[in-house]
C-alpha cells in the first residue's frame, strides 16, 4: 500500500494484534506497520517485540527440492509422493501454527497411516501423560488474575521465557477478589536456580537438582498432616522440613492458589511422576482450600496442537495411525524415540526444528531419510530435507486461531499479506494429493 | 583437570529473541554457545571468563567457552547454557518411556581446553 504523493508505503495500526511466540498468547498488541515490516509492537514483552519486528517477507524460494528452489506444486507433489511410499511415516511438530493447519495434518497422518507427534512430547508430554493418572484441578489464566492470592512457580522461569506472565496474568493485576493487585498476592518460586524470576518473589526455594518428585511427595505429606523424619526430609530435598512445614502452612491459609510449573520438573529425573507429583499435591489442597495447576506452556500454539490432536484422535500426541485406528503409547510413539530408534523411513515436520533440539541419535536419524519440513524461516531442519516449504508466518501474514496456554482459544489478526504461501495451502495441497494416490486416482 | 557438575539446559531471552532473528544468525548463536558456572567453581577449577572448556556427558561432548554466572544465580556444582543444538549432543536417545530426553539435570565433567 503505497501513498501517491511520497510513494512511500501507508502506516497501518492493527490494533489488538496477537503475539504466538510464547504460550501466553497475548492479543492486546498495537501493531504499526509499513509495507512489509511491523516497526512498532506496542504493549508487547522483548520476546513479542523481537518476534513481530523479525518477521519481514524471507528472501527465499517458496520450495525447495533437495535444496534446490522449485515450484510450490512440484513441492506439494514430491512430498506427497514421499509419504505415500513410506512404510513407517512420522508426522511431527505442530506447536507453531494455527488450528486450521494442525487439523489437516493430522488428516494427512491418518490418510498415511502415520506415527503422529507434536513437540509437547518435548515440552510438558510427561505432564500430558500425569494429567491422565491425576487429572487437572485447572483454571483459566482470567481466574488467576480475579482470585489467586498465592501463586506458585515450580521448575519455571516467566521471567525469560514468558515475560508477560507476571504483569498481565498472575503477579501484578488488579482483579475481582484481588483489588490490591500484587500487594494482595504472596509469590513463591521453587527452582534449582535462582532465575531472573526469583526476584518477583516473596519466597525463593532453592531445591536440589533432580530432587523435586522428593519434595512435592514432602509437600504431599504435610498437607495429609503426616509426621515426616527432619533429617530425612533436609537430605533428599536440600531444605529443612521447617521451610517445606511454613510453605504448606501458607497455602493451605490462602483463599484461592495457582501453581504454574514448567520443564523443571518435565525435562529432569522423574518426569510425569514429578509432573503427577505436582497435580496430585494440587488435588490434596482442595481438601484445605481452592487450588490450581497450569504447565506454563511454550509454544505459541502448542496448547492448540494438543486440542486437536486429542479431538482427531482420542489422545493429546504419541499417536500411532498405523494400523487404521489411533494407538497412544510416549516412549514407543513419541518422534524422539522412534528417531532415536532408526523405525520411521520417511517425515513431515511442520514449524518445529527436530535437527536442533532433539538427541544426536534421533537427529542422525532423520538426516538419513527423505523428509518435508515447512517453516517461516531457515532452520537446520529446513536444510536437511528432501522438500522444505518457506511459508507465511501464522498470526503476522495468516489468520486462524490459536490455543493460550490455559486452553482458551483466541483470533490472530495478522498485520499484512505474504507473497509466500501458508502452511494451511500447502498442508491442503498435500492432503489431497496423497488422498489421489491411496485411491488411485492417479 | 576434570570435574563432574550437574548442567541444566534452559530458555533464556537472548536465545528466545535469536530464534525470531534466525537461528543462523549471531544472536542466537552466541546465545547457546557458552556456559554459565559459579564463580567459586571457576576459581576452584583455575578458570577464568572465556575459558574454552569441554563439557563430556555420557552420550556426547562439545567445546565452548565459559561464563561467570551472576551474582548468586548458580549454586555451586550446578552449570546453565541456553537450549541449542550443542546442549542436545549431551542428551542420550532413550526417554525411559516417557517420550522426553533427560534434557536438564544432565551429569557432565568439565575440562579446560584452552586460556582466553
Amino acid at each position: 500500500m503505497k501513498t501517491a504523493e511520497s510513494e512511500q508505503p501507508a502506516l497501518k495500526i492493527v490494533e489488538d494484534a496477537t503475539c504466538t511466540f510464547c504460550g501466553c498468547v497475548c492479543d492486546d498488541i498495537q501493531l504499526t506497520v509499513e509495507g512489509h515490516s511491523i516497526k512498532k509492537a506496542k504493549k508487547a514483552c522483548v520476546l513479542g517485540t523481537s518476534w513481530f519486528l523479525n518477521h519481514e517477507i524471507e528472501d527465499r524460494a517458496p520450495c525447495y527440492i533437495e535444496g534446490k528452489p522449485a515450484s510450490v506444486e512440484a513441492g506439494i507433489r514430491k512430498a506427497a509422493g514421499i509419504l505415500h511410499s513410506a512404510k513407517y511415516p512420522l508426522v511431527y511438530g505442530l506447536s507453531d501454527t494455527t488450528v486450521e493447519s494442525q487439523r489437516v495434518a493430522v488428516g494427512i497422518a491418518d490418510w498415511i497411516g502415520a506415527n503422529l507427534d507434536t513437540t509437547t512430547s518435548v515440552c510438558h508430554g510427561p505432564s500430558g501423560m500425569a494429567f491422565q493418572g491425576a487429572g487437572e484441578s485447572t483454571c483459566s489464566l482470567g481466574e488467576v488474575k480475579n482470585r489467586a492470592d498465592m501463586v506458585i512457580f515450580w521448575g519455571s522461569n516467566p521471567a525469560e521465557s514468558h515475560p508477560r506472565h507476571f504483569t498481565k496474568y498472575s503477579l501484578m493485576p488488579k482483579g475481582l477478589f484481588v483489588p490490591n493487585g500484587r500487594k494482595d498476592r504472596t509469590c513463591v518460586i521453587v527452582d534449582v536456580r535462582k532465575t531472573k524470576s526469583a526476584k518477583a518473589a516473596d519466597i525463593f526455594i532453592p531445591i536440589r537438582p533432580r530432587k523435586d518428585f522428593e519434595a512435592l511427595w514432602t509437600l504431599r505429606a504435610l498437607a495429609k498432616d503426616i509426621e515426616l523424619d527432619p533429617e530425612q526430609v533436609e537430605r533428599e530435598t536440600g531444605n529443612p522440613l521447617s521451610l517445606w512445614q511454613d510453605l504448606m502452612d501458607r497455602m493451605k491459609s490462602c483463599r484461592y492458589g495457582v501453581i504454574f510449573f514448567g520443564m523443571g520438573l518435565t525435562m529432569t529425573r522423574g518426569k510425569h511422576a514429578n509432573s503427577e507429583g505436582i497435580l496430585s499435591l494440587t488435588r490434596d489442597m482442595n481438601r484445605h482450600t481452592r487450588f490450581t495447576c497450569k504447565p506454563n506452556r511454550g509454544h505459541g500454539n502448542v496448547t492448540g496442537a494438543d486440542n486437536v490432536v486429542s479431538w482427531r484422535t482420542g489422545y493429546p500426541f504419541a499417536v500411532n495411525l498405523g494400523r487404521g485406528f489411533p494407538r497412544f503409547n510416549p516412549g514407543e510413539y513419541t518422534a524422539s524415540d522412534v528417531l532415536a530408534r532408526g523405525e520411521a523411513d520417511a517425515a513431515m515436520i511442520i514449524a518445529s526444528d527436530p535437527m536442533a533440539n532433539f538427541s544426536q541419535p534421533a537427529r542422525n536419524h532423520l538426516g538419513s531419510i527423505p523428509y518435508i519440513a515447512l517453516d517461516p524461516k531457515e532452520t537446520p531442519t529446513t536444510r536437511s530435507a528432501a522438500v522444505s516449504f518457506t511459508v507465511a508466518t501464522y498470526g503476522i501474514n495468516v489468520p486462524g486461531t490459536v490455543y493460550r496456554m490455559d486452553d482458551v482459544p483466541i483470533p490472530l489478526r495478522p498485520a499484512f499479506d505474504s507473497p509466500l504461501p501458508s502452511d494451511l495451502e500447502i498442508l491442503k495441497g498435500i492432503e489431497a494429493e496423497v488422498q489421489k494416490l491411496r485411491t488411485g486416482q492417479q | 583437570m576434570t570435574d563432574v557438575f550437574i548442567l541444566v539446559p534452559g530458555r533464556s531471552s537472548q536465545q528466545g529473541c535469536g530464534i525470531n532473528e534466525g537461528k543462523f544468525g549471531e544472536t542466537y548463536q552466541a546465545a547457546i554457545s557458552f556456559v554459565q558456572m559459579n564463580p567459586v567453581d571457576m576459581s576452584r577449577l583455575g578458570l577464568e571468563e572465556n575459558d574454552s572448556v569441554e563439557l563430556r556427558s555420557e552420550f556426547g561432548q562439545i567445546r565452548l567457552p565459559v561464563h561467570k554466572a551472576k551474582a548468586d544465580e548458580l549454586p555451586e556444582g550446578l552449570l546453565f547454557m541456553a537450549y541449542g543444538h550443542l546442549s542436545s549432543q549431551l542428551m542420550g536417545g532413550d526417554t525411559h518411556g516417557s517420550g522426553m530426553p533427560t534434557s536438564k539435570g544432565i551429569d557432565v565433567t568439565v575440562s579446560r581446553i584452552q586460556r582466553s
